[in-house]
């Protein structure tokens, strides 16, 4: 696993505090996992991701990541609509771990854009993990 | 793996090293008012000699004996166990309680338990077969539950009628609890599932129906599951009777997307009702949601074939309360019978063994039909079949056969109230001829 220094962050995205980022794009928003979580899951080898159209309110489980050793059951950080899921990682999940901020989950409609706003910052996530 | 007891020696070492000088001192930290005080009230210990008798006299002393020919089916059938199979379950790479985690010690139970998997899905037709459950009414109390695992935010399922009622008297016990909605399906004018209410019924995960179901009638397995499927429901076909499938077209034939039941009937004896085999197999885009245990095939570091548990990262140890099921060890040693059974017969063997029981149950219809028997329904029955006797009272004759040795049916009233009177019969290759010409020529009397 890496030391801390070697965590890569992005600036830019909002963090939750169960290791998703959200980032912005041009209508809707993209939902993917930080590196610290791909990193501490180690090879994930299946990606189990909601139908497009389903609503899940904030905080709700939206899906699941496998790896060799665990299952971890993914959140949305911000509530609304899912309008595409990553068909990619049906084939290839290892994308994940090679390009954590790169590899989108889902991409979200959000029901209210101002949530983005109650999430961490980079430098607030890597305070988070620091302790 | 082998069970090897500690000796008093040992035990003594062991006590040493935690600074303790008996088992009781051991278990001093237990609340004394939460132990048992004083010696506990059993009998002197026997010698093997007297202890055999003691069991010999109580068997004596049952209704129905080991020497009875029991013409009765309903769940627990009773078939002729190849004395193969006793030989090798008593090695003792076999002979074991422990569930094998440790690949690098366990090699000849994974083994064994993936052989049983893959023949298990090659007699259902089905993707991927798991290492076994409890029995077939667990089985299918998973399987509902594993569907509305599939199914999301579906919270109802329904299960035929005519599906054993001890297996959906243990689905109510998982189901309830859990908040989900079941429903029973009538069973129809021809002994088959009826489905004439499915589109009122909503949303459903699942609906499971028998095959050959509790009354020995063979469903019509494509039909129900095309009807199924347009309702958008999971197809489960639970079985008490895998035999049948010797014969019948599979579940993976007629579309099943789950197909789950006992498998006492390979090699395993009635034991009062277990301990029994739950097989349980699916479609491979399932394979995430499936409970239970999986034996999957890989290479070593130097490129050997090896086999290991595999997709344990949804079991319990690891995920705790998000677990698929909460089932990880169960009596392994039935899967591996199961296994031994089915590979002492082959296809060909088990085709014919279902053959055998088919044409015997089929001549004990003819045989009650002449003294006025009739068979209750005209759907096609695999070793089981409902009859009643309008013209004379059953209850008598059946009393005077189990006096003679004989086990005549099963009254359906316990089961069913509306069949009361009716009799369940269940003829295996273990049936003789001879015994159900006494049968019949006792109703003639």
């Amino acid at each position: 696993m890496k030391t801390f220094s070697d965590l890569i962050f992005r600036e830019g995205f909002r963090y939750t505090e169960d290791h998703e980022w959200v980032g912005t794009a041009a209508e809707h928003l993209e939902v993917g996992v930080s590196d610290y979580a791909q990193d501490q899951m180690g090879d994930i080898v299946f990606v189990e991701l909601p139908d497009e159209g389903a609503v899940f309110a904030k905080g709700e489980q939206f899906g699941t990541l496998e790896s060799v050793k665990a299952v971890s059951e993914l959140y949305l950080p911000v509530g609304g609509e899912i309008i595409e899921v990553n068909s990619a990682l049906g084939d290839s999940p290892e994308l994940i771990n090679s390009d954590p901020y790169g590899t989108w989950l889902v991409r979200i409609k959000p029901a209210d854009p101002g949530q983005i706003e109650q999430l961490l910052t980079a430098d607030a996530y890597r305070q988070m993990l620091q302790g | 793996m082998r069970y090897l007891p500690h000796t008093d020696e040992e035990i003594a070492a062991m006590l040493a090293v935690v600074g303790r000088n008996s088992l009781d001192e051991l278990f001093c930290s237990i609340p004394d008012h939460c132990r048992y005080q004083g010696e506990m009230p059993l009998p002197e210990a026997l010698s093997e000699w007297q202890l055999e008798e003691h069991f010999a006299e109580l068997g004596e002393v049952m209704t129905v004996g080991s020497r009875h020919k029991v013409l009765i089916g309903a769940g627990s059938a009773h078939h002729f166990i190849p004395e193969s199979i006793r030989a090798l379950l008593s090695r003792s790479e076999f002979l074991t309680a422990y569930t094998p985690y440790q690949p690098e010690i366990a090699q000849g139970t994974l083994q064994g338990i993936y052989e049983y998997q893959t023949l298990t899905a090659r007699l259902l037709g089905m993707d991927v077969a798991n290492a076994s459950m409890y029995d077939g009414a667990s089985a299918l109390a998973e399987a509902l539950l594993m569907a509305l695992r599939i199914g999301r935010k579906k919270s109802r399922v329904a299960v035929a009628g005519s599906i054993h009622p001890h297996y959906r008297q243990v689905v109510r016990t998982y189901l309830g609890p859990a908040g989900y909605e079941l429903v029973e399906l009538p069973v129809g004018p021809e002994g088959r599932c009826d489905l004439s209410a499915l589109g009122d019924l909503g949303e459903l995960a699942a609906v499971a129906v028998q095959s050959p179901n509790f009354f020995g009638v063979v469903e019509d397995l494509e039909l129900l599951g095309q009807q199924i499927h347009q309702s958008g429901a999971l197809f489960i076909v639970s079985f008490s009777e895998p035999l049948a499938f010797g014969l019948f077209k599979n579940p993976g034939e007629c579309g099943a997307d789950i197909a789950c039941g006992e498998g006492q009937s390979f090699g395993m004896p009635r034991s009062f009702g277990g301990a029994g085999l739950g097989m349980f197999a699916c479609r491979e885009q399932f394979v995430r949601n499936m409970p239970g245990r999986l034996v999957g095939e890989t290479l070593d570091r130097q490129g050997r074939r090896g086999f290991v548990l595999t997709l344990a990262t949804r079991e319990q140890h690891i995920r705790r309360e998000k677990a698929t099921s909460n089932i990880c060890s169960n009596q392994g040693i039935c899967a591996m019978t199961a296994a031994m059974y089915m590979a002492s017969l082959g296809g060909t063997g088990l085709r014919r063994l279902a053959r055998l029981n088919y044409d015997k149950a089929q001549y004990c219809q003819e045989r009650l039909g002449q003294v006025g028997g009739k068979v209750l329904w005209n759907s096609p029955v695999f070793n089981e079949f409902v009859i009643e006797f309008a013209e004379r009272d059953f209850g008598p004759v059946r009393q005077r056969l189990l006096a003679a040795g004989i086990v005549a049916g099963l009254d359906l009233g316990r089961f069913y109230p509306e069949h009361a009177g009716r009799y369940l019969f269940g003829i295996t290759e273990t049936v003789d001829k001879a015994v159900i010409d006494r049968v019949a020529e006792e109703v003639e009397k």
